[in-house]
């Protein structure tokens, strides 16, 4: 029965070794290690959340580049099609104003060409007037020689008034 | 799971104690045949049971090998409060005599050592055949007390040293590696963080934990050191020794108690069931105080010390066998033994760490229900 009787002087060592112990370890081990695990898991879910925040950072940054990039884009676009739109308009416009230039000058043109044949025409007319005078001169000369013929003249003359 | 393996090992080493403890009364008849060499003195008969005893016993020396005046052995100081004050002198002095029949004279008294144990001596031997004091009924005197520097008190400074050196080198290389566990610090850190979030944060509490962390770390490191201790061949027995173990339990009781809140008290002394019950409860709620640390002092000493018998018992197999058929069969029985001792050791690694584990658990739990705040 000896092994269960705790003897009196070993109750005694091992409270001294035990709280000496306590003591030493706690004041030289445990509170510098516990300090130097606390400071390092802090240090660590700092970083952490540091790395965290730059991530999300970044994140925005990417997001707010893409949104420069896509306003870009669209401002490119816009521009683009203004620019296609003026160059349509330019070139509308310039036919028109072709076209019309053209018409104007057929226009000016053709009355010009009028105008030349109407003078041409008038002088014409007068030198055929002229021409028919004189042969009208010559023929009434030779034909109205006689009184017979002056007759035969009247007649036929008489004869289509007559019919017309 | 592990509540239980516990319990089988609780189980397993009780068995064990039972069946080795029927024996000493058996044999109390030839109990100075503890020495090992018992067989030559006693026609050939090797006693496993005293030899046992004597390995798991505290001992004024460390003994190496060898028995008798043959021994070798380192002596360690005795101490003793007598009648008479103070008395000092070396283990030597018994010349390796443990049956009460060597005196030791210092400062006016006499003494004598007799299994394991110091006695008032007187010059005339007794009828026992010893020189131990007897009164006038017959009994011994009472004993001085012995307050030696004993195998397992060298255990225990042995491992407080060996805690003292390894932790503060582990404290300092945090500051000359800046907070980079390395090496050694590399190995321990991970045991103290394992007390500090998986023993003491989930059972006392995310608030109270912090106060509680170095003790817990001590207990736990001193309790591991001192089982491995037992495993070396050198034969310490200390977390085995129930002095050990209750001085152990009894400061977690101190702690608890120094530790409680009007809670625990209320729980004690109010527990809240129904008025006709709480006569019944409170004395209940009262010695459940102390079968607490009550339970973890046997549960450590009981498989510490099942472990030691363990291992010798299947050691004695080789010379229980040399008994039954000559040496031919001691050696044959040899390897086996070796076999299974090498099985029983490596069990006993497992078993030291989960019971230094087990005691801390349990402590944190008991200092966590007392500072459990009302919910």
């Amino acid at each position: 029965m000896d092994l269960v009787m705790p003897s009196v002087g070993l109750i005694f060592w091992a409270t001294v070794s035990f709280v000496i112990l306590l003591v030493l370890l706690r004041k030289f081990a445990w509170k510098p290690i516990l300090t130097a695990v606390n400071a390092r898991e802090e240090s660590i879910s700092k970083a952490l959340e540091s790395a965290e925040e730059a991530k999300k950072e970044m994140a925005n940054l990417k997001s707010s580049n893409e949104k420069l990039l896509i306003e870009a884009r669209e401002e490119r676009d816009a521009m683009m099609k203004d620019a296609r739109e003026i160059k349509a308009k330019l070139i509308e416009d310039a036919k028109t104003e072709a076209s019309a230039q053209g018409e104007k000058m057929i226009a000016q043109a053709k009355e010009v060409i009028e105008n030349e044949k109407k003078a041409a025409m008038a002088e014409i007319k007068s030198q055929v007037a002229t021409l028919s005078i004189d042969i009208a001169e010559k023929v009434v000369k030779g034909n109205l020689s006689t009184d017979d013929k002056q007759k035969e003249l009247i007649n036929g003359l008489v004869e289509e008034v007559t019919l017309n | 799971m592990l509540r239980k393996t516990n319990l089988l090992l609780l189980l397993f080493s009780f068995a064990t104690f039972a069946l080795n403890a029927n024996n000493p009364e058996e044999h109390s008849d030839h109990s100075d045949s503890h020495e090992l060499n018992a067989h030559d003195e006693h026609g050939g008969k090797f006693d496993p049971v005293p030899m046992i005893m004597e390995h798991i016993s505290d001992a004024h020396e460390i003994h190496w090998w060898g028995h008798g005046h043959d021994a070798v052995s380192w002596p360690l100081p005795v101490i003793l409060w007598t009648n008479d004050g103070l008395v000092t002198f070396m283990s030597s002095e018994f010349h390796h005599d443990n049956e009460g029949k060597h005196l030791v004279e210092k400062g006016g008294q006499q003494f004598v050592r007799s299994h394991g144990k110091i006695y008032y001596a007187s010059n005339e031997l007794n009828k026992e055949g010893n020189y131990i004091a007897l009164n006038n009924e017959g009994e011994a005197l009472s004993k001085p007390l012995d307050f030696s520097i004993t195998k397992s008190v060298v255990g225990m400074f042995l491992i407080m040293i060996i805690l003292l050196l390894i932790f503060t080198a582990v404290a300092r290389s945090y500051k000359k590696n800046g907070g980079i566990p390395k090496r050694l610090t590399g190995w321990m850190e991970p045991l103290v963080i394992f007390i500090r979030d998986d023993v003491a944060k989930p059972n006392i509490g995310d608030k109270k934990y912090a106060k509680y962390v170095p003790f817990l770390l001590t207990l736990f490191f001193f309790i591991w050191g001192l089982n491995l201790l037992g495993l070396t061949p050198i034969g310490f027995n200390v977390t085995g020794n129930i002095a050990v173990t209750m001085v152990l339990a009894v400061i977690t009781l101190i702690v608890t108690l120094v530790s409680a809140n009007k809670n625990y008290w209320g729980h004690i002394f109010n527990p809240p069931v129904p008025g006709a019950l709480k006569p019944l409860m409170v004395p209940i709620e009262i010695v459940g105080v102390f079968t607490k640390p009550f339970a973890l002092m046997i549960r450590l000493f009981a498989n510490i010390t099942a472990g030691h018998i363990v291992i010798l018992s299947l050691i004695s197999l080789i010379f229980i066998a040399q008994n039954a058929g000559g040496d031919g069969l001691a050696w044959g029985m040899s390897l086996p033994s070796m076999l299974l001792v090498l099985f029983i050791s490596v069990l006993e690694l497992l078993v030291a760490v989960l019971q230094a584990y087990i005691f801390t658990l349990l402590t944190a739990l008991f200092i966590g229900m007392a500072v459990e705040e009302h919910h």
